[in-house]
């Protein structure tokens, strides 16, 4: 057998020999490869996009919903069956050491009206600690304090949309009356832009007012329960399930429920949220790299189908080159490497091209582009392999050739 | 002992139900420098015959022996071997690579001999140079004539020093003035030793031979060694 080096020049010479037919062949590679490369790295980003965007909703985020849990989800809606109470609150804020902040979300939609215009938006009743929990700075004016609380104020702190749909981009907010269900809550600050939420919704398209007076003015009354999810922040990220144990301990011990029974209430961590997300997102990736994995293949019958005919119509050179000593191994190690030298041309074409495509999108949605290097590695290492699984058949059929038969055919 | 030795050799195609002889038990010796012209009509298996002594196709029954050994039984890269070390080739349509040049062609035996590449280029201008064509080194196949073809395909046979050349009716493309010139240089090679076997249906092309062989339906009609001859 002559050398590889020599072998992968000769494939080299005799692709050059057929350009226009090597790029087509190739460009089925190409297709392949870019595609798949194409749509992982595009699903990178979307995963990447959506994980801060959920983790975007606070850093360490436990949600206390009132309920039972079952295996594998919530059961009923929020405040369905109300069994977390003010006081339950208020010793989650207060004795457990684990626990940085934790607020109420109650929430309604509601028409606001200002003095110039009306707008349906998401009322919030929650205390001050939630703009902690969610790492959320006031733009303009002040937030809700604690005296807004005890004191029940009807003040109100609006997000970007809201102030832009009621006032519009001239008007100053702050000072403004807007009128929710009647009762005339004055803004006193506004938020800064959160942008899309995790599930695509606009978080700038809400009004948050103390909890106390969303109870009293909007839902019609101060009840025992807190009829919504309690955010709650953990300490440190590592401390998140130490304080989701500790909760749900106070919880127990509150409610009186003994050791065989459910509990009555759930919780649930941002991470799990984002797991279930960043899963789903990763399971329509896989699906969209299936299927441009389904075209490299493709691509390699192509390969395969060029091989044969390169074999068949240099049957006289396989021939020629028989005659003059090449040996069968000789042979085929030249169309295989042909093949192989062929699909790897293709296959690097198509990462750049692949990455290429995958930046513009990226830039396009702009998301952060991630490029890994294992799967570009992989697109590489299976073009190649298509090269030589493709190329085999064609490389034995010509190596097997009788060199007179070989050196006859016309 | 003899370059060449076939004892008994038959050669049997097989179409259909129908056994096609083309060699009939043929002796045959062929002694170091000789310069043998093989005849025949077409059906005479002349070419059966060059393809058995080239290697190219292996005897039916009976016993091959190139310089003492016994080409039965060898695998097919053993055979690859023998035909790149020992054997020349020269056929009728030249079969050289398309798009490429006379000096690449020329190195092609050279490339499974794992000659290294400067010495190959070296030694396939100095194999050109020969037959004189040195100045063609970069030309293809398809700016040379048929003569210059035939030439490089003769360069291309020596170039691994081969003790045996065949060739099979390297005339026979060519015009008369032309064929003169490729006899010619055939007629040089065996003047520096080297056994050359060629087939032709032209007599007065055999007539440069010192041995003329023909065939007759896959048998020896006659073996006629001319009057200079040296065996």
């Amino acid at each position: 057998m002559i050398s590889t080096r020599e072998t992968v020049r000769m494939a080299l010479r005799a692709l050059r020999r057929n350009t226009l037919r090597s790029t087509l062949t190739a460009l089925g590679i190409i297709i392949g490869v870019a595609a798949v490369i194409c749509m992982v790295t595009i699903g990178e980003g979307a995963k990447s996009r959506i994980r801060a965007q959920i983790e975007g909703a606070g850093t360490n985020v436990i949600l206390v919903f009132s309920g039972s849990s079952r295996s594998g989800g919530m059961r009923g809606g929020m405040g369905s069956q109300p069994t977390l109470t003010w006081d339950d609150l208020r010793a989650i804020q207060t004795e457990l050491p684990l626990v940085r902040a934790a607020a109420p979300v109650l929430r309604t939609m509601s028409s606001v009206i200002s003095e110039s215009s009306t707008w349906t938006t998401t009322i919030y009743g929650t205390m001050p600690e939630y703009f902690v929990i969610r790492n959320w700075a006031v733009d303009k004016g002040v937030g809700l304090t604690a005296s807004d609380m005890a004191g029940s104020t009807k003040n109100a702190v609006i997000g970007r949309t809201v102030a832009v749909n009621l006032f519009g981009e001239g008007t100053d907010p702050l000072g403004q009356i807007v009128r929710i269900r009647n009762a005339p809550f004055t803004v006193i600050g506004v938020l800064s832009s959160k942008g899309q939420g995790g599930m695509g919704e606009d978080q700038d398209d809400g009004i948050f007012v103390p909890a106390s007076a969303f109870q009293t003015r909007i839902q019609g009354g101060l009840t025992q329960f807190v009829r919504g999810p309690i955010y709650v922040s953990a300490m440190t990220s590592e401390s998140i399930q130490p304080a989701r144990e500790q909760i749900a301990g106070l919880l127990r011990e509150r409610h009186r429920l003994a050791p065989d029974e459910d509990d009555d209430f759930s919780t649930t961590t941002m991470a799990e949220m984002t797991g279930v997300f960043t899963s789903a997102t990763e399971t329509l990736t896989n699906l969209l790299a299936a299927i441009a994995l389904v075209s490299l293949v493709v691509g390699g019958i192509g390969v395969m189908n060029i091989m044969l005919v390169s074999v068949t119509e240099r049957t006289r050179e396989i021939g020629i080159r028989m005659a003059v000593g090449a040996q069968p191994g000789d042979i085929r190690a030249q169309f295989l490497i042909e093949s192989l030298v062929l699909a790897a041309i293709g296959g690097a074409i198509g990462i750049v091209i692949g990455l290429g495509v995958a930046k513009f999108v990226a830039a396009a949605f702009g998301w952060s582009m991630l490029a890994r290097t294992d799967i570009i590695l992989m697109a590489l290492g299976v073009s190649a392999a298509v090269g030589v699984v493709f190329g085999l058949y064609p490389a034995i059929k010509a190596s097997r050739l009788d060199p007179i038969t070989a050196l006859r055919y016309e | 002992m003899a370059l060449l030795e076939l004892r008994e050799i038959a050669k049997i195609y097989r179409s259909g139900d129908q056994d096609f002889m083309a060699l009939h038990d043929l002796d045959l010796d062929i002694e170091r420098g000789e310069f043998v012209a093989v005849t025949g009509s077409s059906g005479s298996g002349k070419s059966t015959l060059m393809n058995i002594l080239g290697c190219l196709d292996s005897p039916s029954r009976g016993t091959y022996r190139i310089d003492g050994r016994d080409v039965a039984g060898l695998s097919r890269i053993e055979l690859a071997a023998i035909r790149n070390e020992f054997i020349g080739f020269v056929f009728q349509s030249f079969n050289l690579l398309a798009r490429t040049s006379a000096a690449e062609n020329v190195e092609l035996p050279m490339i499974y001999a794992r000659v290294p590449p400067a010495e190959r280029r070296r030694r396939a201008l100095e194999s050109l140079e020969r037959v004189g064509l040195g100045h063609r080194a970069g030309h293809h196949p398809s700016q040379l004539s048929g003569g210059q073809q035939q030439r490089v395909a003769i360069a291309r046979a020596l170039v691994t020093r081969p003790p045996l050349i065949l060739a099979d009716e390297p005339t026979g493309n060519l015009d008369s003035v032309t064929s003169l010139e490729i006899m010619g240089l055939l007629r040089e090679l065996r003047s520096s030793g080297i056994t050359v076997v060629f087939v032709t249906h032209e007599r007065d092309i055999a007539a440069y031979a010192d041995r003329q062989l023909a065939l007759r339906d896959g048998a020896i009609l006659s073996d006629t060694r001319s009057a200079e001859a040296t065996p």
